[in-house]
């Protein structure tokens, strides 16, 4: 079962999304996925200034079996990405939601699409077996 | 086979010490005069510095640490582990072979240049396909080529906008990689519930953008595309081209061919189908065969004939070739040895070949069902291949086809490819070959049988395989996150030898 | 002869377990009018004895002349070692190390490799090897692409005194992905780069430089003066070297004024090259193998497998294939190359002659060709009308000018089984007639002077008529 948490919004392609209070947007990717990926070995955030369209690749998360693109849920500017992944990509499986944060930013305009967390929930539950 | 490892071959080195029979007389000065100082090396670089026979000892005892088809059943699927003749290999490598310079002139080059212009021939023959360049060299190599024949193609006749290769799901990795490779974009089609494609999300996909699409027949779900001529007609039909991907071709030399498919290009994978050596991973050689519309564009060179004389075609005589994908023409040892073996089994031998290789599977897909095993595609004919699914007993009792496959390593089989396809869950690809007999074959059986038996008893046995090789699982996780690619002197080194 | 094992009784107690009557069944999905009846245009089986007979006598048409091309594909001695232990069967017949626990010999042996090939070029990480040198340039282009992350126009400088064959191929292999490689002339009287061929480009956006050392003529280039000048404009550079000279000459990791990371300078980011001179065979150019190493920064943008050590179940140190992620069967569309078979085999061959070579050895190798091609172009430029065409250091072959065509000589040449070097004049006609020479240490002062006298004679009948 995975672990879908209530105040935050999620994309189609396994990305969650958080407000942060100064406006700007924080993203990682579910517990869903990182418990479908495996254990992570190595993951590349984006440098900060970086500018993103909706939609666009901005990080490749990498687990022995399986390499990702993440993808990003809205347009903005990178404003930064996690230091802490270089030295621990296994802090996505075991903290998805905090400490496994991918990059923040702060949003230019328009967001694709964005499901609530009973929209993703559905969504996993049709995925699965 | 052997369990005991062997240190690596720096831990034997002494300094000073070194096979110096083999090296050169001294040249003295005259080596290194004129030679200026800032373009000299300084340190020297860390090579092994043991004996001939160490040197003969450590790598005989790391070969006792391999699983190889002159050891082992090999049923890969996908691979095609058939038996490497001997004699493809000794005659290949005659002294006269190995000593010709790549640019030598072709005068000193008319007995091998028979031997290609021939195979050339022959692979026509049991293609159905106008003209073969041999230069790839590896299947991979001629997806390359022949996807980028496409493209030219179509740029040729002012057609740009053509850029979409359409793959099935099913397809080997290799498929989109290459259309990528070649500036393309990756259009994919889902397989409906009996293997074949949908053909309906193919109308549905195809347009003024196919470049054209990537088949495999039979399918990388080891059973026959039986709407091909369909297929064919719908991508003909908007204007696209056939790229017939070579890999499963043993299970039907012999009895179809692609150019009567109606694919317009094909790459043959010659360490497969023709038994050339897998060496531990290559050298391959994936020769491509067109039809008319694409011969101005294959890759040079060419074995070319002018009356009794064979000469090489190259960029002069093919304007249009896509160009050079080698240094020289391509992998000749590889072509010798398989030309050698297309010689030993003639146009009889070919047919045999499927014929035998479709039985083996058939009989082992009847044989496994009985067993109380899940084919993939049940109402299907085996091709040369047939795929099971675990997924039933992953989910009762906990075992996946991983674990079966490394359990099957403790009964002295290799195990069947499990990484593909990645449509069918829990799957082995199971590729038995025209080489291995029926003997062989039900001792595959009854291994599967004991370790389902043992996943229902004691399923640690087999979660926890292998038992009884050199190793046991590996930590792949580790392998990538502490990254160990080099050896270190001892000190530097990252990770404790246990004795 | 088709190798297949079955007895009448087999087949029919196989034939009834699957439930059909006749093996024609089992086709019974594929549309009869694609069946075929036999194959036309495939000839008759042939015994063992048989093609034996038909494989000896063509290689006895071929023949065995003394050879003294060069030009990518080098003769060096192979001890017989090198091959009997590559033929063993678990070496030759064995598959693809996926399954590692089966397949510790081969992983085992690719990590010696990687290590050895990455001290050679001191470098810090090397792969299992790609196809040959040429698609190796090629694919070192496309990861230079990718790993020069400050650079967007895809650029690739390549002088034209790298091998034609490996520019054209790489053109092939890299074209299609939006590559743009610019060729840099070369100076005809020193046959290099000269001083201020890079000068136009300063300021430009240029993504690569392909240094290839030796260069195509033997010569040897400026290599630290054009490694500074790339790094100080943010511009990767490919060494593409010959690995027998690597024991003489400064390995691609140090070059740069500074000499590298070693003293504070930076080296070359990706280095690779041909292999074959390493205990492969000459056999009509292939196959060989190609060998790419890299700066560990790069190492997730190469292509083609990498072996890493890692620990067993047991805390054992264990060998398997790592980085996958990055290949063709899990990245698919995206991965950083479609290879998936590379030249196993032929690295098996180079790991045991490097073993057998040592650093003492490969330097003897190195020096002995240098000192055996000096002898010879020395001698050669002693007759009348043949000239040496470059002034500067070389390695182990060099240009000489002729004073007439070189087809002719050639051939004449080749007529007494005497292959006497590579006509220059399809690739680089703004040298006049030119030949390129090779002598390594195969050759003897008697097969040189054997060379010599030869081409004497040629001349000097040309001249009489």
């Amino acid at each position: 079962m995975s672990n879908v948490p209530s105040d935050l919004k999620y994309t189609k392609t396994h990305e969650w999304l958080r407000t942060l209070p100064d406006g700007t947007v924080e993203v990682g990717i579910t517990d869903h996925a990182q418990h479908a990926l495996g254990d992570l070995v190595f993951v590349e955030v984006p440098d900060t200034g970086r500018k993103l369209s909706a939609g666009e690749p901005f990080a490749v998360v990498e687990s022995v079996k399986a390499a990702s693109d993440v993808y990003s849920p809205i347009a903005g500017e990178v404003t930064a990405g996690n230091p802490g992944l270089a030295a621990q990509p296994e802090a996505i499986n075991s903290d998805a939601y905090g400490k496994g944060w991918l990059m923040r930013l702060r949003p230019s305009g328009a967001a694709a699409a964005l499901l609530s967390p009973a929209e993703y929930e559905k969504l996993i539950a049709e995925e699965g077996d | 086979m052997s369990t005991r490892l062997e240190k690596p071959i720096f831990e034997y080195s002494v300094p000073g010490r070194g096979a110096e029979d083999q090296w050169p007389r001294d040249p003295g000065a005259a080596g290194t005069e004129d030679l200026p100082a800032a373009m000299r090396r300084a340190r020297r670089p860390l090579l092994p510095e043991v004996s001939e026979l160490e040197a003969v000892r450590h790598f005989t005892r790391l070969s006792q640490l391999n699983f190889s088809i002159d050891t082992h059943f090999y049923p890969l699927g996908s691979c095609t582990m058939k038996y490497n003749p001997k004699a493809c290999n000794s005659l290949a490598m005659l002294p006269e072979f190995l000593a010709r310079h790549p640019l030598a002139p072709e005068s000193a080059g008319q007995g091998l240049l028979a031997c290609l212009y021939e195979l050339q021939e022959m692979l026509k023959a049991v293609t159905g396909m106008q003209a073969v360049s041999l230069t790839p060299m590896a299947g991979a190599q001629g997806e390359f080529a022949g996807v980028a024949m496409i493209r030219a193609y179509h740029r040729a006749r002012g057609d740009l906008e053509r850029n979409e290769i359409i793959v099935p799901e099913a397809a080997h990795g290799t498929n989109p990689a290459t259309a990528t490779m070649c500036g393309c974009t990756v259009r994919e089609v889902p397989v409906d519930a009996d293997g074949d494609v949908d053909l309906e999300a193919l109308k549905a996909v195809v347009g003024p953008k196919t470049a054209g699409i990537m088949l495999t027949n039979p399918s990388t779900l080891g059973v026959f595309e039986r709407r091909i001529e369909e297929v064919a007609r719908t991508v003909h039909g908007a204007g696209g081209l056939l790229y017939y991907d070579g890999a499963n071709l043993n299970a039907i030399l012999g009895k179809v061919r692609p150019g009567d498919m109606g694919f317009d290009v094909i790459h043959v994978n010659l360490h497969k189908t023709f038994s050339t050596p897998h060496g531990g991973g290559g050298p391959g050689a994936g020769p491509v065969g067109v039809g008319a519309r694409l011969s101005p564009f294959l890759p040079v060179p060419i074995v070319g004939r002018r009356g009794e004389r064979y000469c090489w075609l190259t960029e002069r005589d093919l304007p249009q070739s896509i160009g050079r994908l080698s240094g020289f023409m391509g992998n000749a040892g590889v072509l010798l040895r398989a030309y050698i073996y297309m010689r030993m089994l003639g146009r009889e031998g070919m047919s045999k070949v499927s014929e035998y290789a479709t039985l083996n599977a058939n009989y082992l897909l009847a044989q496994l069902t009985r067993a109380g095993f899940d084919a993939a595609y049940p109402k299907r004919r085996a091709s040369h291949e047939l795929i099971i699914t675990l997924k039933r007993q992953a989910k009762e009792l906990g075992v996946t086809a991983m674990d079966f496959a490394k359990r099957l390593l403790d009964h002295g089989m290799h195990a069947p490819t499990t990484y593909f396809p990645l449509l069918v869950p829990e799957c082995l690809l199971i590729e038995p070959t025209e080489t291995e007999s029926k003997a062989a074959l039900d001792a595959f059986v009854a291994a599967m049988r004991a370790i389902l038996t043992e996943a229902a008893k004691e399923p640690e046995r087999v979660t926890g395989a292998p038992h009884t090789m050199p190793v046991r699982r590996l930590d792949d996780v580790r392998a990538a996150k502490q990254l160990d690619l080099t050896w270190k002197p001892i000190g530097a080194h990252a990770i404790p030898a246990k004795p | 002869m088709a190798f297949i094992p079955h007895t009448r009784e087999d087949v029919e107690s196989m034939l009834a377990a699957i439930g059909v009557a006749g093996i024609e069944q089992l086709f019974d999905e594929i549309p009869a009018n694609l069946r075929l009846a036999g194959l036309a245009g495939v000839p008759e089986a042939l015994s063992e004895m048989e093609v034996g007979r038909l494989m000896v006598e063509r290689a006895r048409l071929d023949g065995r002349p003394l050879c003294f091309i060069g030009a990518g594909a080098y003769e060096h001695h192979i001890p017989a070692a090198v091959w009997a232990i590559t033929t063993r069967g678990e070496f030759y017949s064995a598959y693809t190390p996926y399954q590692a626990e089966a397949s510790q010999g081969t992983l085992q042996l690719l990590y010696e490799y990687q290590t050895m090939m990455a001290s050679l070029t001191a470098m810090e990480v090397s792969n299992a090897s790609l196809y040959d040198g040429a698609s190796a340039m090629g694919e070192a282009c496309l990861m230079a692409v990718r790993a020069n992350r400050r650079s967007r126009s895809r650029r690739i400088l390549v002088p034209t005194t790298v091998h034609p064959h490996y520019r054209t191929t790489a053109r092939a292999v890299a074209g299609n992905q939006g590559l743009v490689f610019e060729e840099l002339p070369y100076c005809t009287e020193e046959g290099c780069i000269p001083a201020g061929a890079l000068d136009r480009y300063d300021g430009e956006d240029i993504t690569a430089l392909v240094i290839q050392q030796p260069n195509f003529f033997g010569r040897l280039e400026d290599v630290d003066a054009l490694c500074d000048w790339a790094h100080a404009r943010n511009i990767l550079v490919v060494a593409v070297v010959n690995p027998t000279s690597l024991a003489l000459l400064k390995p691609p990791g140090e070059w740069g004024a500074q000499g590298g990371v070693n003293k504070g300078g930076k080296g070359a980011d990706i280095a690779v090259g041909e292999g074959q001179a390493l205990g492969v065979p000459l056999s009509s150019g292939g196959p060989y193998f190609g060998f790419m190493t890299a700066r560990m920064e790069h190492v997730r943008q190469m292509p083609g497998r990498i072996v890493g050590r890692t620990l067993d179940a047991a805390g054992r140190a264990g060998f398997t294939l790592t980085l996958q992620a990055r290949e063709q069967h899990i990245r698919r569309a995206k991965a950083t190359s479609n290879i998936c078979t590379n030249q196993g085999l032929l690295v098996t061959a180079a790991t045991v002659y490097l073993s057998l070579m040592g650093p003492a050895g490969l330097e003897r190798v190195a020096a002995a060709a240098r000192a055996r091609t000096r002898e010879l172009v020395g001698a050669l430029t002693r007759l009348p009308g043949v000239r040496r065409l470059f002034r500067g250091p070389a390695f182990h072959e060099e240009a000489i000018g002729l004073d007439r065509a070189a087809a002719p000589v050639l051939e004449k040449l080749a007529a007494r089984g005497i292959l006497g070097g590579l006509d220059l004049s399809e690739h680089y006609p703004e040298l006049g007639p030119a030949l390129l020479v090779c002598a390594t240490e195969t050759k003897t002062s008697a097969d040189m002077e054997c060379y010599v006298s030869a081409l004497a004679d040629c001349l000097r009948e040309a001249r009489a008529a």
